[in-house]
């Protein structure tokens, strides 16, 4: 197996992460969900490197990777939830009343 | 040859799911692909001998946060017709940026050959004899038991301020503490005496 089998499809998804930042930002709940695919990105960089080199080390790094964004997930969700409730919406478009 | 035909399988279900969870247009359809997305996932893990997180990858997302995601999703009345897809500046700055991150990346990755010798460097070699979980478990217990124990913190941390954040005071059932507290027995229990076989009339 060579490293390129683990690279190019961990690379893709990052970049596709990075794009649905972007290119969804009209749905807050979106752009959390292309953070997500950045994030199974790195996991499977990891993994894939554990196996490659027969160490344990990548999968508790992505054990804690997981655990973590999980974590963030619950928050990111609890803000979209109270932000919806003041406002009535989550696009992003309208996030500006500091400008006005 | 049939781990590289799972490999193909898999990988290709992988990537073709999160492209199209990135470019389908109603939010729920996303979602649900997303879902696709870490099952292929898991899958790939297990390929790679890595069933103890392939199995946490099942349970924590799609058990967890993907959930949570459609519940949010169901829960807000936002708009889940489908949008018409606007070619705005962001798009192309969009693409420019992702074409070039990962033209970089490609460019770095090719001729890199450093990771062959990475091998005898290795910290945690897998032992032979034992299960994945066990070796998992056999590692995280004690060289990495603290920062188990911080990552434990973190979600008891990130539990608080969601239901902080998210909580709503009810003024309508609102208790009095201090009426509580400060109530006698005598002002809301009587004692009778009750007569042998006769009973009382209440």
């Amino acid at each position: 197996m060579s490293h390129l089998l683990v690279l190019i499809p961990s690379i893709y998804l990052f970049c596709l992460g990075l794009f649905g930042i972007y290119h969804r930002k009209h749905n807050l709940i979106l752009v959390l969900l292309s953070i997500e695919i950045m994030l199974l990105g790195i996991n499977v960089n990891f993994v894939g490197f554990s196996c490659l080199l027969k160490d344990l080390d990548g999968q508790i790094f992505s054990f804690f990777i997981l655990a973590t964004s999980a974590a963030e997930i619950a928050i990111g969700l609890a803000l979209i939830v109270l932000y919806y409730r003041s406002r009535g919406s989550i696009y992003l478009d309208t996030m500006n009343q500091i400008k006005e | 040859m049939g781990e590289s035909i799972l490999y193909l399988i898999f990988v290709l279900g992988m990537l073709g799911s999160a492209t199209a969870a990135i470019f389908v247009r109603t939010p729920i359809h996303s979602l649900l692909l997303l879902i696709m997305t870490y099952f292929n996932t898991a899958g790939l893990f297990l390929v790679w001998g890595a069933e103890f997180l392939a199995m946490a990858l099942l349970i924590i997302y799609i058990g967890a946060v993907a959930v949570l995601f459609l519940f949010v999703v169901m829960m807000l009345d936002i708009d889940q017709r489908k949008t018409k897809f606007k070619f705005s500046r962001y798009t192309g700055f969009s693409c420019v940026l992702a074409l070039i991150m990962f033209v970089e990346l490609v460019i770095i990755v090719l001729p890199w050959k450093t990771w062959e010798k990475a091998i005898d460097v290795i910290a945690l070699p897998i032992p032979e004899m034992l299960t994945n979980a066990n070796a998992i478990g056999n590692c995280l217990y004690t060289q990495y038991f603290y920062i188990f124990q911080l990552s434990g913190l973190i979600f008891l941390i990130a539990m608080v301020g969601a239901i902080l954040l998210t909580k709503r005071e009810r003024h309508s059932i609102k208790q009095n503490t201090k009426q509580q507290i400060s109530g006698k027995p005598s002002e809301t229990l009587e004692m009778v005496k009750v007569p042998f076989h006769e009973g009382i009339d209440i």
